[in-house]
């Protein structure tokens, strides 16, 4: 999207495990990998997207950056700053610059605060501003995501799940934050209202230079917003290239099979569309296969893959992929 | 030409709730024919599954009424019949799959035994024909072990296998028709593609017609042979599934289809948005429940609600202006 290269955020070997306690001593047992050794990097005004299905570790991935949860191994380089060996205090000014949007629009604001507290509070949290000046910032960031600054003394339950969203993001870009975090923003909410807030997201962007790791299950929406595609399974990232490459020409079976499972509100593609229906269900993060992780539903997976593990490798300029066939 | 298995007419349902009545359905008609898939369009509170639920008799009554209409099954009015009368045609005649698999199932019965349930009441069959029905239906849904699987209760299986026994159980009886509210909207794409070639498969072998209802433009189209969107409690455009996604007539339609992005654009395009949001229906709308929020709007829009008018073989459309010069049919 820009010229410039810059790297803004680098992540290198991310791993977030939790434990698994049993007895009556707590003794830990085993450990879910939800996130198990995750390395990509994401340029100044670029929008990364991370898709992948449930339990594959791209919101743990997403919180994990901004150390909502402690990680396990690995480093995060936000700009020049190492985040993982942050203490919180220091941690919570860097959030300043590095923001997230959840998914559920309902439970992610305070049913109990008025729009201008909900909105108004990270300034307030970090000493920017007081009394009046609040009212007028609340009144501006209202306006950035086209709500009128007439709402500002009304509670969340007055909105539907479109405009909650729509807070939450005033919310999220407050303290003008040049990373947003975007974990499935959309995915609570109806087809009409999804373009609607993806083409504010879009505008923001624009208007703000802002940088985002967009989280979602949905790929072609994934494919409209991002300018380049993580796809995630078990915990690992499988494959990453450009938008263009990774739906054109994808490399590694799980991509394949995730594409041809899209459904696209198209009846004539069906009719010379061949789906690749993957066997049987996501293994447990808990007791992953040995090996690729994939191997256990890949259409063509031999002896190799379950005694070693793919490494993430660039088979072309920019398009890796974490397969031993490719 | 198949026989007419389902016509409903004029179907209106409304709910009391302490804020005032909800008009859902305003007044729907639609027919199914036999072997034919039906999916059913519509974003959240357009009134799609209220106007399955209110044809099986389903809706909760109160808050639930059914104000108006006719549903005839094979010549019989479904919303005349007795409680009694209707629960014999429910899981037997006419099945359906919900949504969540996961609260649909009893968690503290095993498998088999809700398996079990619709077979012994509606077919009558003994002990052992029970089982090796179970085991034969759980086998046809893809569920390897079946035999050993009966025996497991629902938090053993996941959600994609929980959908599948679903479909299983609404399959046990031979069903006429089978609707299907939201299947896969709870699943994983891959494990979607999954339900919906099962679906397809099945159809194939067992001939039953099929109303499935979704908010997901791509998987009606991978799956029904006509479709039927509605808005407000409305059907406002009705066609065969090629014409729809083809020739989209109504204004809501093709803001639909244009707010999808395009999985094989090379280049970035902004996407096409309807402005404002669905509408709460306190009131039966008199005039278009679209107007609010329709680029094509005309005055009489804001007047009158137009009716399901035809425009092409098959293809109705409730729109008083012409969406291709802009003026009014």
């Amino acid at each position: 999207m820009q010229n410039d290269n810059e790297v803004l955020i680098r992540v290198e070997d991310l791993k977030v495990h939790f434990p698994i306690y049993r007895g009556v001593i707590r003794r830990q047992v085993g450990a879910v990998k939800a996130v198990d050794g995750v390395s990509f990097s994401v340029k100044k005004g670029e929008t990364v997207g991370l898709v992948g299905e449930s339990g594959c570790g791209k919101t743990t991935t997403g919180r994990a950056i901004i150390k909502l949860y402690e990680p396990t191994a690995g480093k995060v380089f936000f700009k020049d700053t190492e985040l993982t060996s942050l203490n919180n205090e220091e941690m919570r000014h860097m959030r300043k610059d590095m923001q997230m949007i959840f998914q559920d629009p309902y439970a992610s604001l305070n049913p109990r605060m008025t729009l201008r507290d909900i909105v108004g509070e990270p300034l307030l949290a970090f000493g920017l501003a007081s009394g009046k000046e609040i009212d007028e910032r609340v009144a501006e960031l209202l306006k950035m995501v086209r709500l009128s600054p007439d709402f500002m003394l009304r509670y969340p339950h007055e909105f539907s799940g479109g405009q909650r969203q729509r807070i939450g993001i005033a919310r999220s870009i407050a303290m003008n934050p040049s990373f947003v975090i975007c974990d499935e923003p959309i995915s609570a909410l109806d087809v009409s209202i999804q373009a609607q807030i993806i083409n504010l997201f879009e505008d923001l962007q624009r208007d703000l230079n802002l940088t985002y790791l967009f989280i979602a299950h949905d790929l072609s929406m994934v494919r409209h917003i991002s300018d380049r595609v993580a796809v995630m399974y078990l915990g690992i990232i499988a494959e990453m290239a450009d938008r263009n490459e990774i739906y054109n020409n994808p490399l590694h079976p799980y991509t394949k099979a995730l594409l041809s499972a899209i459904p696209v509100a198209d009846p004539v593609y069906y009719e010379t569309r061949k789906r690749i229906v993957l066997e049987g269900d996501v293994p447990s993060p808990a007791n992953p296969p040995s090996g690729c992780r994939f191997r256990t539903r890949c259409p063509i997976a031999d002896a190799h893959c379950a005694e070693e593990r793919p490494e993430f490798r660039e088979i072309t300029s920019g398009h890796f992929v974490a397969c031993f066939k490719a | 030409m198949a026989n007419e298995l389902l016509n409903v007419q004029g179907l209106e349902t409304r709910f009391k709730t302490p804020e005032g009545l909800i008009h859902a359905v305003n007044g729907v008609s639609f027919h199914l024919k036999e072997g034919e898939t039906l999916g059913v369009v519509g974003e959240s509170g357009c009134g799609k599954s209220v106007s399955m639920l209110s044809v099986l008799k389903l809706v909760p009554m109160p808050p639930g009424e059914i104000v108006a209409g006719t549903a005839e099954f094979k010549g019989k009015d479904l919303l005349k019949m007795t409680n009694e009368e209707i629960r014999q045609v429910r899981g037997g005649q006419i099945a359906m799959v919900f949504q969540d698999p996961m609260t649909s199932l009893n968690p503290v019965m095993t498998i088999g035994k809700q398996l079990e349930e619709p077979l012994m009441l509606h077919l009558g069959l003994t002990k052992a024909q029970v089982r090796s029905r179970s085991i034969e239906l759980l086998e046809q849904v893809g569920i390897p072990r079946a035999a050993e699987r009966l025996k497991d209760y629902p938090h053993q299986y996941s959600g994609g296998m929980r959908q599948r026994v679903m479909i299983a159980m609404a399959l046990s009886c031979n069903p006429q028709i089978l609707i299907a509210d939201e299947p896969t909207t709870a699943l994983d794409v891959t494990i979607q593609a999954q339900i919906v070639e099962l679906v397809i498969k099945l159809r194939e072998q067992l001939g039953m017609a099929i109303v499935w209802i979704t908010h997901d433009l791509g998987v009606v189209a991978s799956i029904a042979h006509r479709v039927a969107v509605m808005y407000g409690g409305f059907i406002i455009e009705e066609a065969n599934v090629k014409d729809l996604y083809k020739s989209p007539s109504h204004p809501y339609t093709i803001g639909l289809l244009g707010s999808l992005p395009q999985i094989q654009a090379q280049t970035r395009q902004r996407l096409y948005s309807i402005d404002g949001m669905p509408p709460v229906l306190y009131k039966k709308p008199q005039a278009c429940p679209f107007a609010p929020r329709c680029k094509w709007v005309l005055e009489r829009c804001w007047h009158e609600n137009p009716r399901l008018e035809p425009v092409g073989e098959g293809h109705r459309v409730a729109c008083w202006a012409d969406t291709k010069s802009g003026s009014e049919r």
